[in-house]
């Protein structure tokens, strides 16, 4: 596991694109709460309701920041310090901010084996961006490279934000994704 | 939130002779069709909930007795026979009454693993009358599903399925008039490989660091919420609907003798057709590779397979003839594991690959045990300096020390999963090993395996 330390969201300068005015938030919004309260219910024990809220929160706030883990915390009555170990502990909760696309590339072995990794290099070159560094100055890509996904028998695999699952990714499949994501066909990052 | 997915995957699910009955289909019936999910469709074209329906007559230790009877043993990694695990929940006494979990392990994080998902996507109401009939047999009052975050869309697909078994009063309160309440709870996991071993998955459920825990107490004894609980994967639960339906000495009919059933296998990597495969138990592995997803890519032979998901040791060609049960496998030294088969060409770097699967192990150690969390980065820095050909050869013989220091000293067992490739690489590979330190170049022609860039 990396435990990074999260940037404070006051600090950041006002970059990527749209969600900016979110993530200087400091507060979730009262159907965040809302819905927080009602998963916390359905478990014998409210800090099941932990790795949820989390969820809940990178949604609103567009990564877990550190706003993000406190308002956590506060909605379901939890130390900060316990919010922020199970937030630090998990890859899916990005501890900075990300693309309006954010791509996540499978490397594993099965992938690898059918050419993951220079799918990764060209991506990254297409789009500008590192791979696990910081989304391109317009804030609308980021890339990430993941373990594996679960699609091996469709290798390589290629997930962007939380829904588009693709598989059998070729160069010619990715610049397919790139224009969806241009025409603005996928749901953008925390939304 | 997502719709359910409706767009058609790609993967194989069938080969020439499937469903007959040679090789029966009880696991993946209907699966590549997106319009299979609903009650309607599982219970009008796949005998769907008659398990159930013959379980909830039964008295809850004769449902037992009967996954007992069929010897079926758990598919998500270590085969422990489902019925012998479920016989150690407690049971109330007029003295003390238990509250008992079921908890499904569908987080599928074994590199090489791709078959739960298929259950979750074609077949959510198997895995529900299943999870049913277990909470039924050892009385439980609640049932969570933990699904790896990733798999989103497979969550709302199981919330809607779900919806409808309450609907039709197979979930909640006094289910089909025995009096008897039980619900099903989705939980979302957040990225974590760990999370999959039972006891990380226990404290990810109740919120927590998916780190697992002490052994004693298991789960049986003290599980979610400090409760009795049992841990099954997808597979294992979905498998008991047919057990009951057919009875269990008639699943123990199909596999072999304390290998019984059938069982879905997932081949990946260097293959034609690659594809998710239900096959009885001891179907040969050639079989499977050849037979089943059309043999290795390009007309080249394979170099290496991994029988079971990337924990398992490598074979190499001496044993492609392996049975694919449980006992035959280990006894070639490795393991069934999860089903995933992973098919390497003669062009794989077997450097490139061990350094691989060993940095997703440094990676996704969870760092309580000092064993694993330094052993596995040593072997990663180790394996590194090999393949930017630096290595020396003492490395090797590094290597060879490192991992019984590792293996069986953990509180989990992902360090001992970390050793199984990187100690049968060393012995059967090791000339190409020897090749990269002492040439600073590589045997294999076939394309990188790793993002960065190295001495190829
Ligand atoms: C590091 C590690 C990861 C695991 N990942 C999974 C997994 O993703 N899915 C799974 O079903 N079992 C996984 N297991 C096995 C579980 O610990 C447990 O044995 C299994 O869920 C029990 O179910 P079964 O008896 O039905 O096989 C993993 C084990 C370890 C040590
Ligand atoms: S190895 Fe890439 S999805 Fe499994």
């Amino acid at each position: 596991m990396s435990h990074p330390l999260p940037p404070d969201t006051g600090e950041l300068p006002l970059a990527p694109g749209q969600r900016l005015l979110e993530s200087s938030r400091k507060e979730l919004s009262p159907e965040a709460l809302a819905e927080i309260q009602a998963i916390a219910s359905r478990y014998p024990d409210r800090m099941a309701a932990t790795l949820p809220a989390l969820h809940i929160a990178q949604r609103e706030f567009g990564f877990v920041s550190l706003a993000a883990m406190k308002a956590v915390a506060k909605a379901l009555g939890l130390p900060e310090g316990h919010v922020f170990g199970v937030a630090t502990f998990y890859t899916m909760y990005q501890k900075k901010p990300v693309g309006q696309y954010h791509f996540q590339v499978c490397t594993n072995i099965s992938c690898a084996l059918n050419g993951a990794a220079p799918l990764l290099q060209k991506l990254c070159a297409r789009l500008g961006v590192e791979a696990g560094g910081p989304p391109s100055a317009d804030g609308k890509w980021s890339v990430e490279e993941v373990e594996c996904l679960a699609g091996c028998g469709t290798a390589p695999c290629v997930q962007v934000n939380h829904d588009v699952y693709d598989e059998f990714v070729d160069e010619k499949m990715l610049e397919e994704m790139i224009a969806a994501c241009q025409r603005g066909e996928y749901r953008p990052w925390a939304h | 939130m997502a719709a359910i997915r409706t767009k058609p995957d790609r993967h194989l699910y069938t080969f020439p002779g499937f469903g007959s009955e040679k090789f029966p289909n009880l696991m993946l019936r209907g699966a590549g069709d997106l319009d299979n999910w609903p009650r309607r469709v599982y219970e009008q074209k796949h005998e769907g909930y008659l398990g159930m329906r013959k379980a909830l007559k039964m008295d809850p230790s004769a449902v037992i007795e009967e996954v007992k009877t069929s010897g079926i043993r758990g598919r998500g990694g270590a085969g422990f026979p489902a019925g012998l695990k479920w016989s150690f929940m407690p049971k109330d006494t007029p003295e003390r009454k238990f509250t008992r979990y079921l908890v499904c392990n569908a987080d599928e994080g074994e590199p090489g693993t791709f078959k739960d998902r298929v259950i979750m996507e074609y077949n959510p109401h198997q895995l529900i009358e299943g999870m049913v009939i277990a909470g039924w047999a050892m009385q439980c009052q609640l049932g969570f599903v933990y699904v790896r975050g990733e798999f989103l869309w497979l969550i709302e697909k199981m919330e809607a399925a779900l919806q409808e078994a309450r609907d039709a009063g197979y979930l909640g309160k006094d289910i089909l008039g025995t009096g008897w309440n039980f619900d099903i709870l989705m939980h979302r996991g957040a990225g974590a490989y760990i999370c999959g071993e039972e006891t990380a998955l226990l404290n990810s459920l109740e919120g927590r660091r998916g780190e697992p825990r002490v052994k004693p107490p298991f789960p049986a004894a003290k599980g979610a919420f400090g409760q009795p609980s049992t841990i099954n994967n997808v597979e294992t639960l979905a498998a008991v609907a047919p057990i009951l339906r057919m009875g269990g000495a008639a699943y123990a009919n199909l596999g072999r003798p304390k290998n019984t059933g059938t069982r879905i296998f997932g081949v990946s990597g260097h293959v034609n057709r690659p594809g998710v495969f239900e096959l009885p138990l001891g179907t040969p592995l050639d079989f499977i590779v050849n037979e089943c997803a059309g043999g290795v890519r390009g007309g080249k032979k394979a170099k290496a397979i991994i029988p079971g998901g990337s924990s398992c040791p490598m074979f190499d060609a001496k044993d492609f003839d392996c049975p694919m049960d449980f006992d035959s496998v280990r006894d070639r030294g490795s393991m069934a594991g999860s089903g995933g088969v992973i098919v390497m060409d003669e062009d794989t770097c077997i450097v490139q690959a061990t350094l691989r699967l060993i940095r997703f192990y440094a990676h996704e150690s969870c760092g309580q045990c000092t064993p694993c969390r330094e052993g596995c980065n040593w072997m990663q820095m180790i394996l590194q300096r090999i393949e930017d050909g630096q290595g020396r050869l003492e490395d090797l013989d590094l290597l060879a020390q490192l991992t019984p220091r590792i293996g069986l000293r953990t509180l989990c067992p992902l360090g001992d999963a970390a050793c199984g490739p990187m100690e049968s690489a060393l012995k059967k590979f090791r000339d190409e090993f020897e090749h990269h330190i002492t040439h600073g170049t590589c045997l294999a022609k076939g394309p990188g395996l790793l993002a960065r860039a190295s001495a190829h």
